[in-house]
């Protein structure tokens, strides 16, 4: 938010500049009343307002358009001028929106906020989209062809035409040919032209395109000719996008399988390699994104610069936290159950329910806000494969935090401490290991992962008590597809699941992709009880 | 360990009780409200909220004077969003607390649990959510939005105003979204919608993994024809809804996202800055400007002493509820169940969008329908409402089997679902 009113800041600044050199400043004064005008009437008459200032053509009128986009466009009471407002504490700080001077602070009654609705910044953009065609940066002139593509808009093609003359950037031109091809074919054109129109959708080949396409071969007015054409198109994008489609599920596959990695790696450690059934482990994910929470309340208010930051502070924060909980309930609790499986079950199920209240008395039972940092807001394109970035990042770092504990485990003598105790306690024992310490430390290893897997998935599933409960019958399921007590098993064990319900979500739905999934495990439990990689030899009896 | 509490519970009011009677003191006779609502548990999140509208409405009414001259007193229980404990735990308000009324209930499957306890003990029930209609019973009071004044209006709005002629029913696996689809789908194919321009698509409950089914909507927008969503996506499962579609850059300008479920408390959880221009539809929205609703917000801040604590629908629906029973029981002169029910018909209070709204014989109240966009502050800003007040339509005009079938609970023909068509009372409904 603060970036967008820093571009428009600087926007203006520059329009400012311009309109100084070229030293216009009666014209400016000229178009005030339309400008003032943005504010009379309802949505119909600004829209008519908007595009009867994107008429003159002048882009001094831009930063005033994009403000009331943005919902950030007042009238002022006292004398009904149109000014752009911008929060600076309780009140806003004005700015004139043709000459881009600062005009003081306003509290904001004193303000009445021009309305804006979709109809409205659909007008807005494609306005905007024709003034700034001809700007010098080509990233905002890329922005601009791209907003005439989607306007379809039949006085942008002379816009068009001009910008495409004096175009020097090929990428731009490209895009702005685009444009102008989806723009012929929404409007009245010779049919030689539509059918080249027709040529460059079908060699951009992406779903706008297709877009296009699909309503010019389905418009039952348009000629034969034309329409074999568009379907021909349709078809030829259609088939290269099927295979987009299958590198996007498998994409997506890898993304929720790196989720349930996370959320099952540290039961892989308390279940797979301790066996203790730790109902409560869903909790410590919940309370490491609470953590999450709390430091991005504490940066919020003290120190808002280190907001990108805050999911780096709250790692070790919440693999603390969490740590130390889960020692202290192994100590408190668990090791008064070692052999007893349904008594922990039955333990730290309940246990899970305290946690839950508790938190929910504490921070109350509704969603805590935790924002992305801007490093995880967003996507980038892969050819036609869309890539959030909070997705890819949970990726990376699921597989991390894997080869992490892989690296404690087999190159640490707690490593080593932690793998004699689970595959022969007394043995181990009778070598001077204190194995009591070893039990509560390894508890308090899978709880702490459990903890920063919460400031993972803080970013993607909503900060609620509930939040661990919709992951541990998840996270059970993959330790024991995966084979118990192995590690690569819960990584293999993850992804599989992971790719396969994506692959059954498009034909089965969502609920029936997730029954099959149990069913499935069953059935491979039946011929496989020990799972995909099953710990062999002696370690099997202990 | 409920049933000790509830015992616990029962010993206490002896006490309580018995104190009262040796002190003498009459005077101090109050009348109980029952509160039922989920303080534990998976719709803890939502129906808290609602536990402490009903207090802040009975303290304020207490400030008042109270009701015929005693003061209101709440009995809180919890139903853990469990739905059979609902049951139980609304007999034990009823038959145990003794309480005039009760107000509770979200999902729709905790109000059909309770509905025949409702019936046998012959008690009153207020419930604030917007449901699926298709029912009406005596002994229940619906405050919140019948389809036709949410969903409905707020389809029309997308078709008229925006174009759309493209339509993804989104929704979570049960009563609620199933059935307002099954009456949205009727509806659009009544306005001429082929059957290729619906999608429909149900994910279980707290769903938290949406990559597959935003990237069908982008795939399913892209049909050269303006497509928006119709989500009935309930709960916890909207933040990650939300924040995949900002993520995946569905922007509102081209596929627009109507809820029904999603109201202020939901954004609260939320960044918004990317989903400005999705919509909502509902029949309050706390921006809403006027002297009435600043004065409840206002006083609502001051007694949770949270200067940020938001106002929402169902915290309008047990505004009016409540005040609508506070007059008919003036009006009745008496708390007993049978003459409340029949003074209620008929009853107008004030509503927080500033007009009245009136308790219609089939039990469903009158309110006007708002539809906003989300703005990047979490609210939402009106966009659009109906000209006048809408009636809750308890039976579909657009279900087979539903559409001839009215309720009035008005003597003499005191029914909840009577055949126009056959004339006889208790037509099948679905």
């Amino acid at each position: 938010m603060s970036l967008k009113n820093l571009m428009i800041c600087l926007m203006i600044l520059v329009m400012g500049c311009m309109v100084q050199t070229q030293g216009h400043a009666q014209d400016i004064e000229a178009l005030r009343p339309q400008v003032n005008a943005l504010a009379k009437g309802g949505f119909k008459e600004t829209e008519a307002q908007v595009g009867a200032l994107a008429a003159i053509g002048d882009p001094v009128v831009a930063p005033a358009l994009e403000a009331l986009s943005n919902g950030d466009l007042y009238e002022r009471r006292s004398d009904g001028l149109v000014v752009i407002g911008t929060k600076a504490g309780a009140d806003l700080a004005l700015t004139d929106p043709l000459t881009g001077e600062a005009l003081g602070t306003a509290p904001a009654a004193s303000l009445t906020k021009i309305k804006v609705n979709n109809g409205l910044r659909r007008t807005i953009r494609s306005a905007l989209g024709g003034l700034t065609l001809m700007a010098p940066d080509p990233q905002v002139r890329m922005t601009a062809a791209a907003a005439m593509f989607k306007s379809l808009d039949v006085e942008g093609l002379a816009l068009l035409d001009t910008a495409m003359a004096a175009e020097t950037d090929a990428r731009v031109l490209k895009a702005m040919q685009e444009a102008r091809a989806a723009v012929l074919l929404a409007v009245d054109a010779p049919e030689t032209t539509k059918l080249e129109a027709v040529q460059v959708l079908a060699s951009r080949g992406d779903r706008e395109a297709l877009s296009i396409l699909t309503g010019v071969a389905a418009n039952a007015q348009t000629p034969v000719a034309l329409r074999d054409a568009a379907d021909r198109a349709v078809a030829a994008i259609s088939k290269n996008l099927v295979f987009w489609d299958i590198g996007q599920n498998v994409w997506y596959g890898i993304s929720l399988g790196s989720v349930l990695l996370l959320a099952a790696i540290g039961l892989a450690i308390t279940f797979g390699v301790m066996g203790v059934i730790n109902m409560a482990h869903g909790e410590m994910v919940m309370i490491g994104a609470y953590v999450t929470f709390m430091v991005q309340e504490v940066i919020r208010t003290s120190a808002p610069e280190l907001f990108g930051g805050s999911l780096a502070i709250a790692l070790p924060l919440a693999f603390l936290v969490t740590a130390l909980i889960g020692i202290a309930i192994e100590r408190g609790i668990i090791r008064f159950l070692y052999g007893r499986p349904l008594e922990t079950l039955l333990a730290t199920w309940g246990l899970s329910l305290i946690l839950q209240q508790a938190v929910r008395s504490i921070f109350g039972p509704t969603n805590r806000e935790v924002g992305n940092p801007d490093w995880m807001s967003g996507a980038f394109q892969l050819g036609e494969m869309t890539i959030t970035y909070n997705r890819l990042w949970i990726v990376v770092f699921s597989l991390l935090v894997f080869a992490g504990l892989m690296l404690v485990l087999k190159k640490t003598p707690f490593g080593l401490y932690t793998r004699a105790v689970t595959q022969n306690r007394r043995m181990a024992a009778s070598m001077g290991i204190r194995t009591p310490w070893i039990d509560a430390l390894t508890f308090g290893l899978g709880s702490g992962i459990a903890g920063i897997a919460g400031v993972a998935l803080s970013q993607i599933d909503n900060v609620s008590p509930n939040l661990g409960q919709g992951y541990i019958i998840d996270s059970f399921m993959v330790v024991v597809f995966g084979g118990v007590g192995n590690l690569w098993g819960t990584l293999v064990g993850a992804l599989t699941l992971g790719v396969v319900n994506k692959f059954l979500e498009p034909y089965a739905g969502a609920v029936l992709a997730k029954i099959l999934m149990l069913v499935f495990i069953i059935l491979f439990i039946q011929k496989r009880p020990r799972g995909l990689f099953a710990l062999k030899g002696r370690a099997v009896e202990a | 360990m409920m049933k000790l509490k509830s015992r616990m519970a029962g010993l206490t009011l002896a006490g309580l009780m018995a104190s009262t009677m040796m002190g003498g003191a009459m005077a101090e006779e109050t009348i109980k409200i029952g509160i039922l609502h989920s303080l534990s548990g998976t719709m803890a999140i939502s129906e808290t909220t609602l536990k402490d509208t009903m207090l802040f409405l009975i303290e304020e009414q207490n400030k008042k004077g109270g009701v015929l001259g005693k003061k209101l007193e709440a009995v809180v229980v919890d139903p853990a969003s469990d739905w059979p404990l609902f049951a139980e735990k609304a007999r034990e308000l009823i038959s145990v607390n003794k309480v005039s009324a009760v107000f509770g209930c979200w999902t729709s499957v905790s109000r059909k649990s309770v509905l025949p306890v409702f019936e046998e003990l012959n008690s009153i029930l207020f419930y604030p959510v917007q449901y699926e209609g298709e029912e009406s019973q005596r002994n229940v009071f619906y405050t919140g939005a019948a389809p036709n004044q949410q969903a409905i209006p707020a389809v029309d709005y997308l078709m008229k105003d925006e174009g759309v002629e493209r339509w993804v029913l989104a929704g979570t696996d049960y009563v609620y979204p199933r059935t307002t689809n099954k009456i949205l789908e009727a509806y659009l194919k009544s306005k001429g919608v082929k059957d290729e321009d619906i999608m429909i698509n149900y994910t279980p409950f707290g769903h938290s993994d949406w990559q597959t089914i935003v990237s069908d909507i982008k795939a399913f927008g892209s049909a050269g024809k303006k497509t928006a969503v119709v989500s009935t996506i309930n709960g916890d499962a909207n933040v990650p809804f939300y924040k995949e579609l900002g993520n995946a850059g569905v922007k509102a300008e081209d596929i627009p996202v109507v809820a029904f479920s999603v109201g202020e408390e939901e954004l609260a959880g939320l960044d918004t800055a990317p989903l400005v221009g999705h919509l909502a539809a509902w029949n309050y929205f706390q921006s809403v400007d006027n002297p009435v609703n600043a004065e409840f917000i206002s006083s609502w801040r001051a007694f949770t002493g949270n200067d940020k604590r938001v106002t929402n629908d169902p915290m309008e629906a047990h505004y009016i509820g409540f005040n609508m029973w506070v007059k008919a029981v003036e009006k009745a002169g008496t708390v007993d169940p049978d003459a409340v029910i029949d003074s209620l018909v008929g009853v107008s209070v004030p509503n927080l969008s500033g007009g009245y709204s009136a308790m219609m014989p089939n039990h469903h109240i009158t309110k006007p329908v708002l539809i906003g966009e989300i703005q990047a502050d979490g609210q939402f800003e009106t966009v659009w409402e109906t000209p006048g007040l809408v009636v809750g339509d308890e039976w579909s005009d657009y279900l087979e089997g539903s559409m001839d079938l009215i309720a009035d609970w008005r003597a003499p023909l005191s029914c909840g679902n009577f055949n126009v068509k056959t004339g006889k009372c208790g037509g099948s409904g679905s």
